[in-house]
């Protein structure tokens, strides 16, 4: 029997590239890839916890990020379109109309 | 053993695939080895008797979100992308805030106690079938959270069809 901690490492470790793909790259496409990556870890976690704790809510809770993860990459990619309309350009360190 | 060696290499695959995908300076690339990343941990959740989600997973994440994607990547300029650098000039400082994050999550996990077992035991699920036992849940305690997704998949159609369309007239 794998001990549930072993699932818990998977995912913090697949969570923090994702962490750092998205505070690193200039390309918004893999930065957004990289926040599919932690939706992911996250999923790990609950299902893994859903497995060990014998309750299927954790489950539910997956379903309900896959959802909420397609619907973020449709709106995300959409405005990647419209923002490469305007600008000619997908990195991020070049927009800086906010001046953030 | 068996399972033990299953998990590790699984666990390193999805490790290896993931900091694959955040390091190809190509884009075509990542999106590649974020589908075999994808399958990797469908194949996790079937080891964790998760069958319902690990085809969701596939359906959804492999088959639709990578290529819508892969189409996204076809609209923009990939010439100039293999040519540039492909992390910001700060990137040892994300580095370390995510190593010093990692430690403290791994730190946290170690000192984790499980709660109580519910009801949803291995048994209990082959008797009734995973898809049938989370349909009901899903439709009798979990109805109100059901409809509130279907809200956000339908602001998510019409918000993209807003922010992508080309404005006529404006030019």
């Amino acid at each position: 029997m794998v001990p549930l901690n072993w699932y818990l490492m998977l995912s913090a470790a697949v969570f923090m590239i994702g962490v750092f793909g998205f505070l690193t790259r200039r390309n918004i496409i893999i930065m957004f890839m990289s926040v599919e990556l932690m939706l992911n870890a996250v999923n790990i976690s609950l299902v893994a916890f859903s497995h060990y704790l014998q309750d299927l809510r954790g489950q539910i809770l997956v379903i309900f990020i896959i959802t909420v993860a397609a619907a973020e990459a449709a709106i995300g990619l959409a405005i990647i379109i419209a923002l490469f309309r305007n600008k000619d350009t997908v990195h991020a360190d070049e927009m800086s109309e906010m001046k953030g | 053993m068996l399972p033990e060696l299953f998990f590790g290499y699984y666990a390193s695959a999805i490790v290896i695939f993931s900091l694959l995908v955040v390091t190809r300076s190509n884009p075509v690339h990542s999106v590649m080895w974020m589908l075999l990343l994808f399958f990797h941990i469908a194949g996790l959740y079937l080891f964790l008797n998760a069958e319902f989600i690990a085809a969701i997973q596939v359906i959804v994440y492999a088959g639709a979100i990578l290529v819508l994607f892969l189409f996204v990547l076809l609209l923009l300029n990939l010439r100039e992308e293999l040519k540039v650098k492909k992390f910001v000039g700060s990137w040892p400082a994300g580095l370390f805030i995510t190593a010093a994050l990692l430690a403290i999550v791994l730190s946290a996990v170690k000192s984790f106690v499980p709660g109580p077992a519910g009801k949803y035991s291995v048994e209990f699920i082959k008797q009734e079938t995973h898809t049938k036992a989370l349909g009901k849940l899903l439709y009798t305690d979990y109805l109100f959270p059901f409809e509130i997704a279907s809200l956000v998949l339908l602001v998510a159609i019409i918000g993209a069809i807003v922010l992508a369309k080309r404005k006529t007239g404006s030019k």
